[in-house]
């Protein structure tokens, strides 16, 4: 479904992620996870288009995705999130919404819908804001709500998209217990009965452990390991650069 | 013409947005009725909308789409320059050289804008200053065709044929006002319907998170270059408008003091409100027209009220009255 082939970014004399491969397959639950540095954001900025690698291949689906803008993988089914919460905060949840489903509609140029697309707008936008668990706050300024709240809006604009990969940037960054249960389940919900391929960045390990089907650790911007949550749990290497190697 | 993000996929509570619109229609078409009683007359009512124009114009840009232009007096002015001129030199029709002055405006603002549109910020703003100057200089130093540093002189507005009617907008003024009034209520009629539209909201989106817009799909400098053409159109046809008004056409109206007045009458007014900047035209010209009676420094009074709004009222005069009728 989506590979990267031994890419590496070196920002100057930096080497940010060094010859990372890995290979997740369709409807795949994967996590990435790594010490702080360890290169998992601009992973992720290369396989969503934020920036080229520079050197290694991006596939997705077979095909070669590398020099494509982030505008043109959206368009072949890859949404994502980001670390800081990025939504439209004076719009309404709805609003918010509506504009990625407009978009995906391939509305964005219109100057008017007719009645007909209109309501097949609406549906759609109540559906998704359904399946976010955000229905209740669906008219109010998304600035203004829960920070939970404001990622499951953000989710929820990815999933009109209608995207076959959801690449989610740690999903529950600062968020207390409640608010890391809540989008965690809607996580679960997504994987388990949407079947979407989602691949996330996350610190949490209560939430890595519990969702992910398989687990990729990086660590100084190269792979450490990969494998199922019990063997990354009992890989010596992972616990070590985790808790700082005890020579 | 709702007040707020203005969309047609949501119901709101249609009355609330409805009354703005509905009291401001009234005040603008009763206007030569009651200003003469308050010492007004009625070319200020028509600056007051002229200038609201523009205002609300540039406030496509600046308020729905979030991109600050300090050069919008470029587009007003080749505006007021193209339909003089026309009037001056090619044709006595009224409509046709507005058209001109339009296209004029437009047109320059549109490929002017597909070369910045990459720029953001701080150097978006000031290449916007920098064309407007060009502009400003070009009016200026050519003395045969512009009339220099003196303006254009020699056109006045023609009287409106249409079939056998005789609409005479050149003697008139009342007449002349409810023209303006007929242009303006077409454009800013225009731009409510683009931002009620999807397009208008990829705009929002624009404004609100660019980031985000992008990752959603949407090509972003596309966008705010389509936004930007739509804006100096409009401003052109603000300063098509000022022409006829004045029979005139002055340099100053390409110059960047006049940018920066635009600018000071959106934010005044309140920037996120479709009706702020008209609001903001209003206040800045009639205290301009009092003050400028009674002294020259009148721009520091204009000044001093501007200050004043950002600090207290930061969403601008409308913005303030439209957050405290909602508590």
């Amino acid at each position: 479904m989506l590979e990267a082939k031994a890419v590496t970014k070196s920002f100057g004399s930096l080497v940010a992620v060094n010859n990372v491969s890995l290979a997740v397959a369709p409807g795949e639950l994967r996590a990435i996870i790594g010490p702080n540095g360890a290169g998992k954001t601009t992973f992720f900025n290369m396989i969503t288009g934020f920036f080229p690698p520079s050197s290694g291949e991006i596939v997705v689906e077979g095909r070669d995705i590398t020099r494509l803008t982030a505008q043109q993988r959206v368009e072949l089914g890859m949404a994502r999130t980001f670390q800081i919460t990025e939504i439209f905060p004076e719009l309404t949840a709805r609003e918010n919404v509506c504009i990625a489903v407009e978009v995906a509609s391939g509305y964005r140029l219109r100057p008017w819908l007719s009645r007909a697309a209109r309501t097949r707008v609406r549906e759609r936008i109540d559906e998704i804001i359904a399946s976010a668990g955000l229905t209740k706050q669906a008219d109010r300024r998304v600035g203004e709500l829960s920070h939970g709240d404001q990622r499951a809006a953000e989710i929820a604009m990815a999933l009109a998209l209608k995207p076959r990969i959801l690449l989610l940037d740690e999903p529950t960054a600062g968020m207390g217990e409640q608010e890391t249960f809540h989008v965690a389940s809607l996580i679960r919900r997504l994987h388990k009965h949407s079947g979407y391929t989602i691949v996330l960045i996350e610190h949490d390990m209560r939430v890595v452990f519990n969702l992910a089907d398989r687990i990729t650790v990086l660590d100084q911007g190269s792979l450490l390991a990969e494998g199922t949550p019990t063997e990354i749990a009992d890989n010596p290497a992972v616990q070590s650069a985790y808790l700082g190697s005890a020579k | 013409m709702s007040t707020t993000t203005a969309d047609t996929v949501f119901e709101r509570p249609a009355q609330r947005s409805w009354l703005p619109t509905v009291a401001i229609w009234v005040v603008l078409l009763t206007v030569p009725l009651w200003l003469p009683w308050i010492g007004g007359y009625t070319a200020l009512a028509g600056r007051v909308l002229v200038l609201g124009l523009a205002a609300m114009a540039l406030n496509f840009l600046l308020g729905f789409t979030g991109v600050m232009s300090f050069g919008h007096a470029a587009y007003f002015g080749l505006g007021c320059y193209g339909t003089g001129l026309t009037l001056k030199y090619l044709s006595d029709s009224t409509p046709l050289a507005m058209l001109v002055g339009i296209l004029l405006g437009g047109i320059a603002g549109t490929v002017f804008g597909a070369l910045i549109v990459r720029r953001r910020g701080v150097y978006f703003a000031m290449v916007t200053i920098a064309f407007g100057q060009i502009c400003y200089y070009v009016a200026y130093r050519w003395n045969s065709l512009t009339g220099g540093d003196d303006g254009l002189r020699g056109f006045q507005r023609q009287p409106l044929h249409i079939g056998n009617w005789i609409i005479d907008i050149q003697n008139n003024p009342v007449l002349f006002y409810y023209f303006i009034a007929a242009v303006f209520a077409v454009c800013i009629g225009l731009m409510a319907f683009l931002l009620r539209s999807p397009f208008g909201r990829t705009l929002l989106a624009i404004r609100e998170n660019e980031r985000r817009a992008r990752f959603l799909g949407i090509p972003v400098e596309r966008h705010i270059w389509l936004s930007f053409s739509i804006s100096c159109f409009f401003t052109a046809a603000a300063g098509s408008l000022y022409a006829l008004l004045n029979n005139f056409a002055d340099p100053m109206t390409l110059h960047f003091t006049l940018s920066g007045e635009i600018v000071i009458m959106a934010v005044m007014g309140g920037m996120r409100a479709f009706w702020g900047p008209l609001v903001g035209a209003a206040v800045f010209v009639v205290l301009q027209d009092y003050i400028s009676s009674m002294t020259v420094n009148w721009m520091s009074f204009i000044g001093l009220l501007f200050v004043l709004v950002v600090l207290f009222f930061p969403r601008g005069l409308l913005g303030f009255v439209r957050a405290y009728s909602e508590k």
